[in-house]
């Protein structure tokens, strides 16, 4: 890594750390933003590094939702007589019991969210391209409609978790700060992922899979473990978006596939496909799009979303990383046969004249 | 001559009414060449997806270093070292060269944690090493995409090559190469076999590089074996000559 490079990415991780007490109207929504970042960057883990674009992985992020809620409730009260009281009257938490909650619910939540993936990968990974996506969706379309008639864990009101032991304002930072922290860990991960030959396996896979597997790569698993890794990061953020959010109900917003569950795509297609950077850039403007929409032209918010998804769509089918990739392939280390022709001829050119 | 790697024996395989392979039985010879010809039509391609697990058989045997391969999968078959190559080359078009080799390093020599680490030094330097064997390193930084139909042919050889593999399978080689890299190509092709020790079986049009450079011949005709033999036996083979010309 060169120094600019290491200039920028300071640069970057104090502006992610300091950005809640620059703009501190903005904490939720800027937490809101990095949920986004989670979820886009492991989105394209299966959709843009491995060519299986999953519409189903809103299904983590809810199932991680009611695997930490049930965990944090169970661990201090019945579940059931919990629910079915809807939260009333039988709300005390400790600080000790909401942080044990929350931190083992998180991780619960992750790790069977990894092990759901596995399973499902088994079961799904012999669908390919659209059928995959289909698949997918219905998975996290059963699972809502499942868990909402589920009394037990809440039905279709869904779960009220505890509130924030400390002030609101504190817990506003906290839950920030919770997924930043989650945020720049799958970005370091994925960083690092990428440039081991398990990223070359997984970028073989998507560029044609059965040449990986005339080749002896073990295809199966390297589905089954990328799914999983990302299954896992989304479940914890869904554990720590049910506790911020509180009160959460099943269809609406745990496992809400006409919203994240498509943002998520958005967002990828919008900062450009099996890039590192593409769906963080693609996040933070989408995030903002949207934001800026919903704020100051409320009622034309979904016409304003469709049109933008229409432009990536038409105009840049490569996003934003894939438009630059083509404009400046030296960003990219990539070379071009017609580069290197002309800059022999030039150098050609110049010998001769000397 | 040594013992046979690759034994099949009375394979059939029918797609609906069509009888693709007919009681199809050879053998391949451990550090040989083998060559299969036949008219188009005639099964060769077929064949190959037979043995290495892409159709699966409707009856008979495959047996690799004496083990049955009809009820495994490809990238099972690949990892006990059986490799093939395919007739519309098949590379990563949206990676350089280099990446291509690098993908293409043994999966069967790698324990799980292996999978996690970067490439070692050796590996990029048997890439280059590769690459300038077929005659590619001043192009090994370019999309693989961007490349020639016959380059491509060759990295698609020299990444097989990258894969260790104990029998490469190649269809169709020099299809679509112009005629003067074919030379080339075949002195590769027997490099690849005598000094690599890889053992060949080839599916190929091109009677010329085929007589040359096999040992040993099967030719195909309507999905059932034709005839067998060294090349001049093949050449004088009337009914060989028949298959490919249209005599009934």
């Amino acid at each position: 890594m060169n120094m600019n490079k290491i200039i920028l990415y300071a640069a970057l991780l104090a502006f992610s750390l300091g950005a809640p007490f620059m703009f501190p109207n903005y904490v939720a929504s800027l937490t809101l933003m990095w949920l986004m970042i989670i979820v886009s960057l492991t989105w394209d883990m299966t959709g843009g590094q491995m060519g299986y674009n999953s519409l189903g992985n809103i299904f983590f992020y809810g199932t991680g939702m009611y695997v930490a809620a049930l965990i944090g409730i169970g661990m201090v009260y019945n579940v059931g007589q919990y629910t079915s009281a809807a939260g009333g009257g039988i709300q005390d938490f400790t600080p000790t019991q909401y942080f044990t909650g929350l931190s083992v619910g998180a991780l619960a939540a992750g790790v069977f969210c990894a092990f759901c993936a596995l399973l499902l990968g088994y079961l799904l990974f012999g669908l390919r391209g659209p059928y995959f996506a289909i698949g997918t969706l219905g998975v996290a379309i059963a699972a809502g409609e499942l868990v909402s008639n589920w009394e037990w864990a809440g039905g279709g009101q869904g779960i009220s978790l505890p509130v924030f032991p400390y002030s609101l304002e504190i817990g506003k930072y906290f839950f920030y700060y919770l997924f930043a922290v989650l945020g720049i860990g799958t970005f370091i991960f994925l960083n690092w992922l990428y440039s081991t030959r398990f990223g070359a396996a997984v970028n073989a896979i998507r560029d044609d899979e059965e040449k990986a597997e005339a080749m002896g790569i073990h295809t199966l698993r390297y589905k089954l473990i990328t799914w999983s890794i990302a299954a896992f990061i989304v479940g914890m953020a869904g554990a720590f978006s049910g506790y911020q959010l509180i009160q959460f109900e099943p269809i609406e917003t745990a496992y809400q596939t006409i919203n994240l569950g498509l943002f998520m795509v958005v967002c990828v297609l919008l900062g450009g496909k099996g890039t590192l950077w593409g769906p963080v850039i693609g996040a933070v403007l989408f995030h903002t799009f949207k934001e800026v929409t919903w704020t100051y032209f409320l009622g034309w918010q979904w016409v304003g979303l469709g049109v933008l998804v229409v432009v990536t769509v038409v105009f840049f089918q490569d996003g934003l990383m894939g438009w630059l990739k083509q404009i400046r392939p030296e960003w990219f280390g990539l070379r071009v046969e017609q580069r290197i022709a002309a800059a022999e001829a030039a150098e050609a050119k110049a010998e001769a004249a000397q | 001559m040594s013992g046979a790697i690759i034994e099949v024996e009375k394979v059939c395989k029918s797609f609906g009414g069509v009888h693709a392979n007919k009681d199809v039985s050879l053998s391949v010879a451990e550090g040989g060449i083998t060559g299969l010809i036949g008219p188009n039509g005639s099964g060769k391609t077929t064949l190959f997806n037979c043995i290495v697990g892409y159709h699966p058989i409707d009856s008979g045997s495959v047996k690799f270093e004496g083990r049955e391969l009809s009820r495994l999968l490809v990238p099972q078959i690949a990892r006990l070292g059986l490799l093939r190559t395919f007739q519309q080359t098949r590379i990563y078009g949206d990676m350089d060269c280099v990446d291509n080799m690098l993908i293409s390093i043994p999966h069967r020599k790698m324990s799980f944690a292996d999978m996690f680490k970067h490439n070692a030094k050796a590996d990029y330097e048997q890439a280059d090493r590769l690459l300038d064997f077929v005659g590619l390193y001043e192009k090994r930084f370019l999309r693989a995409g961007s490349l020639s139909f016959g380059q491509q042919k060759l990295l698609e050889f020299a990444m097989a090559l990258m894969n260790e593999p104990t029998v490469l399978m190649l269809d169709e080689p020099t299809a679509g190469i112009n005629p003067t890299l074919i030379n080339g190509l075949i002195d590769r092709l027997r490099m690849a076999n005598s000094e690599f020790g890889i053992t060949l079986f080839i599916i190929e049009h091109n009677m010329r590089v085929i007589m040359n450079m096999a040992d040993h011949i099967y030719c195909l005709a309507h999905g059932e074996m034709l005839a067998s033999g060294n090349p001049s036996e093949i050449q004088n083979d009337q009914r060989v000559i028949d298959a490919y010309l249209g005599a009934h």
